[in-house]
């Protein structure tokens, strides 16, 4: 499944897409944000399995535009450390 | 040299006269459907201002969102371009430029010549700039600069979920029937703005010295949020709603480069 | 109902309750409830054996709690039935945390697409829902099982609450705003800004500039409509296509849709305000027959 987080308003589309399917629970990428954008819960759309998926906190889902800016700076951006953490490649940003 | 900057912005249009660094006058309105007409009273009360007439200006630079509607420019800059030039004679120790306007937020990171490194910017969202504030202190029934200053006089740290100056509308009114104090409600305003604000400068990286300009660094509620989400104090020049039409003004007389 | 005198009330309806006569309660084995708690509207809806029995579709009031009893106690009326009859309660909605007698809470994005399925049939592949203050986009498989989602609930635009900025500035009713926008001969060009707090002062300009209500509602409904299918994009859309929520009630915002996406979206046999309640009253069900097999 995939799970976008995030939104588009006036300046742009701010979305980070979780493709459940791949995700393993392991929690990696929940350890490498440095501001708790991430967190591995029991899959929110799916609630008749009990398989855990990571989605994007509640909190941060209005906000992801700013809290994910320092990651991001305008030049020499390196690469996110949610997508360096995930060993199966679960993780994409669209902006 | 006597040149003039025009920064035609989203919703003033403002006009600073100089004479070799040293400001001669100054002309703002704002901006309505006809532009040109706009441009003419801004132009017309910079020069009452100044005391002097038009054809004593040598040169004019236009700069904002509305530059090309200066038909008689002689060139023209982008806001960023502007804000660098003007805070760099102001500021020459500056080395972050935060811009917050009306309708757009900037964030620049300049070198020891006031030279453009990179920038970022948020525009087209009301919650990225000042028209955010503006729409609260409507919603509070409070005149803007009533907002800043009791935003100074808060106790408590109330969290503000909305991140949009319509939502955020519906959200500062049921906070006033919750009975939450106007002035901490005033305070949750200027600390989301903030948080905005400084999550863009940091996609620049926040260097010292920061220099804030921009019609809301007039709102002295939102400088404090500011200042303590940066954890540094910014320095904010007397006119910084002019910053850029200076800049615009120094670029013409070749001052600034 | 009663006359409704707060203009500052974005989303008018008509509060409505339902029950199938023919349905004996008493004879079933799992009578399973879903709450659905939304920003503007709450409903209940009440399954016998997995069947369509009851449901309300109200107002949400100040408080969440209160707004889900009501809810219910209105879905109950006349049925003879009490909460203690219920086996499984789900709650769903923004407030969904706050159903004080739901078991479990569930998203949104997951009962919209279980209700939709059990609404429109195993053919339906994508769900558009215009909320008050949300707009989702669902993909789903056969089973009703969630394929690919978003949901915006941070910009007012496309959302009940950016057209009501319109309807107030144009002094015009909400109701009224999809009708009148399509008395224009021409489509006027779609109104630029995306911001409801912008494209309110353009729309503002263009007042002064002598432009009739009906135009500019035209230009409004447009961007609305384009910004919605941009969104619709990311997850691709498939036949069959559904939009339900309040603005789904907007001829001016739907039509523009389906003419540029080229589809048209299905035409709805329930009211589809209650998709999320009913999608809940199945899970309800479904987690009532995990919860006895495993006894
Ligand atoms: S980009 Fe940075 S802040 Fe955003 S989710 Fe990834 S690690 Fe976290
Ligand atoms: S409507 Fe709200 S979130 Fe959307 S662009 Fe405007 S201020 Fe931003």
């Amino acid at each position: 499944m995939k799970a976008n987080y995030g939104y588009k308003d006036g300046s742009g589309e701010f979305f980070i897409t979780l493709d459940t399917d791949r995700c393993t629970a392991c929690g990696d990428c929940v350890e490498a944000c440095p501001y708790g954008v991430l967190e591995v819960v029991d899959d929110p759309v799916d609630p008749l399995s009990d398989v855990q998926v990571a989605v994007v906190t509640e909190a941060e889902r209005k906000k992801i535009k700013y809290t994910c800016g320092p990651c991001k700076p305008v030049v020499d951006r390196p690469p996110l450390p949610c997508m360096t953490a995930c060993p199966e490649d679960v993780i994409a940003h669209s902006w | 040299m006597i040149s003039a900057g025009i920064d035609v912005g989203a919703k003033n249009v403002k006009v600073l006269i100089q004479e070799d660094g040293k400001v001669l006058g100054k002309g703002s309105v704002l901006a309505g459907l006809d532009m040109g007409a706009d441009i003419k009273e801004a132009f017309d009360a910079a020069f009452k201002d100044a005391g002097i007439a038009r054809d004593k200006v040598e040169k004019l630079y236009a700069t904002g969102a509305g530059r090309n509607e200066v038909k008689d420019a002689d060139d023209s800059y982008t806001e960023v371009g502007a804000d660098a030039a003007g805070v760099a004679y102001l500021y020459p120790e500056a080395r972050t430029v935060i811009d917050v306007g009306a309708e757009e937020g900037r964030a620049i990171r300049v070198d020891e010549r006031g030279k453009v490194v990179d920038f970022a910017i948020n525009e087209r969202c009301a919650a990225g700039a000042g028209a955010f504030t503006e729409a609260m202190a409507r919603a509070l029934e409070m005149p803007l600069e009533e907002l800043g200053k009791i935003s100074l006089t808060s106790t408590k740290a109330v969290p503000m979920n909305a991140q949009c100056a319509v939502f955020g509308e519906s959200e500062v009114v049921s906070l006033i029937h919750q009975k939450t104090e106007k002035r901490d409600i005033a305070r949750a305003v200027h600390d989301a703005m903030a948080t905005r604000i400084t999550s863009m400068a940091r996609r620049v990286g926040v260097q010292p010295e920061v220099a804030l300009i921009g019609g809301v660094a007039k709102n002295v509620g939102f400088v404090e949020s500011l200042e303590r989400d940066l954890e540094l104090e910014v320095m904010i020049p007397d006119d910084p709603e002019f910053v850029s039409a200076l800049g615009a003004a120094l670029l013409a007389a070749g001052i600034a480069k | 109902m009663a006359e409704d005198t707060n203009s500052k009330e974005y989303w008018r309806w008509t509060e409505s309750n339902w029950r199938d006569p023919d349905i004996d309660w008493k004879a079933g084995e799992i009578i399973s409830v879903g709450i659905d708690v939304g920003s503007v509207s709450s409903q209940a809806v009440i399954l016998v054996d997995g069947k369509l029995y009851a449901y309300s579709n109200m107002r949400t009031g100040s408080d969440s709690p209160k707004s889900a009893e009501n809810a219910m106690d209105w879905a109950l009326e006349g049925t003879g039935m009490t909460q203690d009859d219920i086996h499984y309660v789900v709650g769903t909605g923004y407030g969904r945390v706050n159903v004080p007698f739901a078991k479990r809470a569930i998203t949104e994005i997951a009962c919209h697409a279980r209700g939709a399925n059990f609404m429109y049939g195993p053919t339906i592949k994508t769900v558009l829902d215009m909320g008050g203050q949300d707009c989702k986009a669902i993909r789903v498989d056969q089973k009703g099982k969630v394929v690919a989602f978003l949901m915006n609930d941070k910009c007012a635009a496309g959302t009940g609450r950016g057209m009501e900025v319109f309807a107030n500035l144009l002094g015009i009713h909400i109701t009224e705003v999809g009708e009148m926008s399509l008395r224009v001969e021409e489509e006027p060009p779609m109104v630029s800004s995306t911001c409801v707090v912008f494209a309110k002062s353009e729309a503002s300009g263009l007042l002064r500039e002598g432009w009739p209500k009906e135009k500019v509602l035209a230009a409004y409904c447009l961007a609305m409509a384009h910004r919605v299918v941009d969104l619709l994009e990311r997850l691709g859309v498939e036949e069959d296509f559904a939009i339900t929520g309040g603005i789904g009630k907007n001829v001016g915002v739907v039509s523009r849709i389906e003419k540029e996406l080229g589809i048209k979206a299905l035409k709805p046999t329930l009211d589809t305000q209650i998709a999320g309640a009913l999608g809940g009253a199945l899970f309800a069900r479904a987690l009532e027959q995990k919860g006895r097999k495993s006894k």
